[in-house]
């Protein structure tokens, strides 16, 4: 009695192991590539370090750290990060001081008092431009907006810091006011019914009530934005200019260090060298710079997130 | 200190008031509107310049001829193939494992630390600076595993800068699929990989290609990482042809051959001192623009498309 | 019926209502509502009976498209609300409203009770504070919240928040409050709670509720009335319609055959 029992369940099973095993390679294989987000972090952290590590082998942290002279193609080579701390610094200032204002206004106006339809046209404008490749606004920063700026300020150099900055902050614009709409569409409904049956006005309900409730996401906003200005190449590359110089003010040209690691990628410095290595420190502050606002973002919309 | 029928007894006062506060409604209506469009049509001022910069460069001859030391000369011919050629590269990279991670993250991942750890790893590597990709590839790519300034190389760093923008659209599409869905699949006896495949791939298809477009435009306007990788900006030749007459018919040696791609090429001309490049220089800046508004128009389309007609 | 010396505080006369859709939500609606009485509206589900509530404070000029037809008037003043020339602002000064969901500002307990007297444009820090108070007592509030004032509302339990709004609609001392199924959301003893002050609260304001609950109306309401698609079916003392109601569809929802 047992044979054809056995007969007759064993394909099954057969096809049952097979089949797990074939589910098991699936799920093996999917892993696999979400690794590679994993990989690709320890790979960029394992690059950067390793590069850096040689680097320091020849040039004191001290030294790199408070250094005020940035001169790795002289002869007499200096490898103080400061300067190119400063243009990076100064270039984003001025790029949120375009764009934080004129990108959380935007944004009220579009969430708070713009009617459907003009929402519905202008949103995915806003999302589009965010898309835009930067090297076309390095163009816009020397051929267009400097020679503006030189006509109000006869002695602005070609390159310098304020052109840069203003257009890195046009350029940063649509992503802080699009993002602050997402943060402020997001503040129910009920909110706002509460504070119009108060008599309040739309301007009232939007200063008081709604911008409030939606602020954890607009400082993200602000966050990221800041993270993106500092992280920007190309703009600063083609219009702030490729002189480190410690200063602080817009008018002078000035490199940052993204343009560094440009203006470096471009010569031909030898592989191995300090020269070469001193990218990968200067990347190295850069990556720390961004990682920290970024965890500071996602920190600040996780820690505020609002319960409504 | 009876306040009671305030409003009536002092309607005058009322009515004032409220129409100072109406003022402000509108003043600040009116400033909205003015910083909206500072923004928006100074962007598109912009965009209007560089096109009238770049006119008299909107020749058919402007994109069959290499570069050139004569800027009247001087075509895209080697930057355009370029840029075709790692666009081709990244998304055969980036799209496959973008969308199995986004699949394993949302279908299979179980809920512990190291998904977590994933999870963290991808809207960290989002904000993580083009330039660092830049870096990445140079130190791995060009000298650790010797791929050297290739068309390879250069099309792996971008895959491995958009594969974010493809993993997290994979996912936020597929959570827009119901459980029931997976459930009335399961009920007939499909296993887990026969659901995920055959169902909430399958119906999450739009949401992806979205994603895919957007990750591919943004591909196709980064410049910092692959000048970080050294990419050459004077290519007066083509990579060996993909295709071929003789059998196999593939011919692979392209991906090892040097390369330029079209913000590179910008970029070069943009930098020289003679005005007449930076008519060229415009001109693919224009071409740039209007072939990533294309695609992510098209994207954001989609995607508005695709809310609007969900069913479920 | 209604006492005849008992003042009549508002009253929608042949009052019509259209979505932007076009739909018809009310038809026809006359009813008055008499001062420091609680007026309930019971009816089915979509039976119009909030959105005829929210024409009293022109909620639905919130939203493009919406029409009214007809009149609301307030008196003493014989203001018709709904008069395209009167400022739905000014008519929501006089007229409060509490929500189905306690909505609470992201603000503290004190700026969310304040919150009216600052868009009122008032600045003075000793009125503020006693309107507060005043207020928060009103509500039966005062005393868990009073060495709170200045946390987050958000930290309330769903029936002080709810207390929290009705303060908050206090503090302004409106003519008329509004209550949009002010207990839908709560658990049996907020709901008491809630009971009871809107019952302390008819001596200062005339109050419209609209419920869900017919228990709630029969306990709380002096009158109430019947609605059905849009329609006024009956309106009477709360006693009358629930004993002795003089519409058949009337007495079938009251009686649970109906809804």
């Amino acid at each position: 009695m047992q044979a054809p029992v056995e007969l007759s369940i064993s394909p099954r099973l057969a096809k049952n192991i097979r089949r797990n095993v074939k589910e098991r390679v699936i799920e093996v294989i999917l892993m696999l590539a979400a690794l590679v987000a994993v990989a690709t972090t320890f790979a960029i952290v394992g690059v950067l370090l390793y590069e850096s590590l040689s680097f320091f082998k020849t040039v004191s942290i001290v030294e790199f750290l408070t250094g005020t002279e940035w001169t790795p193609l002289f002869e007499d080579a200096h490898y103080g990060i400061l300067p190119l701390v400063s243009g990076t610094l100064t270039t984003s200032a001025i790029a949120l001081a375009v764009a934080v204002p004129i990108g959380t206004i935007s944004a009220i106006f579009l969430s708070e008092f713009a009617s459907h339809k003009t929402r519905e046209i202008i949103k995915p404008i806003l999302e589009l431009l965010v898309g835009v490749p930067t090297v076309v606004f390095g163009y816009f920063a020397l051929f267009f907006v400097t020679p503006l700026l030189q006509a109000l300020y006869p002695d602005l150099s070609t390159f310098n810091m304020l052109g840069a900055g203003i257009v890195m902050g046009i350029m940063i614009i649509p992503y802080i006011a699009s993002l602050s709409e997402d943060a402020m569409r997001a503040v129910p409904m009920s909110m706002r019914e509460g504070s119009y049956a108060m008599g309040a006005t739309r301007f009232q309900t939007a200063i008081k009530v709604v911008t409030p409730a939606a602020i954890s996401g607009i400082v993200a906003a602000y966050i990221l934005a800041i993270s993106r200005a500092v992280g920007e190449t190309m703009v600063v590359a083609i219009a702030a200019g490729q002189q480190p110089n410690l200063t602080f003010n817009p008018l002078e040209s000035a490199a940052t260090i993204t343009a560094y690691i440009v203006q470096v990628a471009m010569g031909d410095l030898p592989h191995g060298s300090v020269g070469y290595q001193s990218i990968f420190a200067a990347g190295l502050v850069l990556m720390l710079l961004t990682l920290s606002f970024n965890i500071i973002g996602h920190w600040v919309r996780k820690r505020y997130r609002e319960a409504y | 200190m009876e306040h009671r029928a305030s409003v009536i007894e002092n309607l005058g006062e009322v009515r004032a008031m409220i129409k100072r506060h109406k003022r402000n409604d509108l003043l600040f209506a009116g400033l909205g509107l003015l910083c909206l469009m500072l923004g928006l049509v100074t962007l598109m001022l912009l965009f209007w310049q560089l096109i009238a910069d770049g006119y008299p460069k909107f020749t058919l001859d402007f994109l069959t001829e290499f570069p050139s030391r004569h800027a009247s000369r001087a075509g895209l011919l080697s930057a355009w193939t370029g840029s075709l050629l790692v666009m081709t590269v990244t998304f055969v990279t980036a799209v496959p494992i973008g969308v199995a991670a986004g699949l394993y993250l949302e279908e299979y991942a179980p809920k512990n630390w190291f998904t977590d750890l994933i999870e963290i790893n991808v809207s960290n590597l989002a904000g993580v600076p083009s330039i660092i990709y830049g870096l990445l590839a140079l130190g791995l790519f060009v000298y650790m595993l010797g791929f050297g300034q290739s068309i390879l190389t250069a099309g792996l760093t971008l895959a491995l800068l958009i594969l974010p923008i493809v993993i997290v659209s994979t996912r936020e599409a597929i959570r827009a699929i119901p459980v029931s869905i997976r459930e009335a699949a399961y009920g007939v006896g499909a296993t887990k990989w026969q659901v995920v495949y055959d169902h909430v791939f399958k119906y999450s298809y739009g949401g992806i290609l979205t994603g895919v477009i957007i990750g591919m435009s943004r591909a196709l306007g980064e410049t910092a990482p692959i000048i970080t990788i050294g990419a050459l900006t004077f290519i007066a030749f083509l990579p060996p042809a993909p295709i071929t007459a003789e059998p196999p018919f593939l011919n692979f040696e392209w991906l090892s051959s040097g390369f330029t791609v079209m913000p590179i090429q910008m970029f070069n001309w943009l930098s020289r001192p003679d005005h007449a490049f930076h008519i060229n220089a415009a001109a693919t800046g224009a071409l740039i623009i209007v072939v990533t508004l294309l695609m992510n128009g098209a994207a954001i389309w989609m995607r508005y498309k695709i809310r609007k007609n969900i069913k479920w | 019926m209604a006492n005849v010396t008992t003042p009549i505080k508002a009253e929608a006369r042949d009052l019509n209502f259209f979505y932007s859709n076009g739909a018809r939500a009310l038809k026809g609606i006359s009813m008055p509502l008499y001062e420091n009485k609680i007026t309930a509206l019971i009816g089915p589900s979509g039976c119009g009976k909030s959105t005829f509530l929210r024409c009293f404070n022109r909620m639905h000029d919130l939203y493009p498209g919406n029409k009214y037809q007809g009149q609301i008037v307030m008196h003493p003043d014989n203001t018709n609300v709904l008069d395209a020339g009167v400022d739905p602002i000014e008519v929501r000064m006089r007229i409060s409203m509490v929500f189905q969901k306690p909505n609470p500002f992201p603000k503290s307990i004190y700026e969310n009770v304040a919150y009216g007297l600052r868009v009122r444009g008032e600045n003075n820090k000793r009125i503020m504070d006693d309107k507060v108070e005043e207020a928060l007592k009103g509500a039966a509030l005062w005393n868990e919240v009073k060495d709170r004032l200045h946390d987050l509302a958000f930290n309330l339990s769903g029936g002080q928040q709810q207390r929290l709004c009705i303060a908050r609609a206090l503090a302004t001392d409106p003519e008329i409050m509004l209550f949009d199924e002010p207990t839908s959301a709560l658990d049996p003893i907020a709901t008491a709670n809630i009971e009871e002050l809107m019952v302390e609260l008819r001596s200062k304001l005339t109050i419209l509720v609209v419920t869900h609950n017919m228990q709630q109306a029969a306990r709380v309401s002096d009158y109430t009335a019947y609605m059905y698609l849009g329609e006024l079916i009956e309106y009477n003392d709360t006693d009358k319609i629930f004993t002795t109601p003089s519409r058949k569809e009337t007495e079938d929802y009251i009686t649970g055959k109906f809804g």
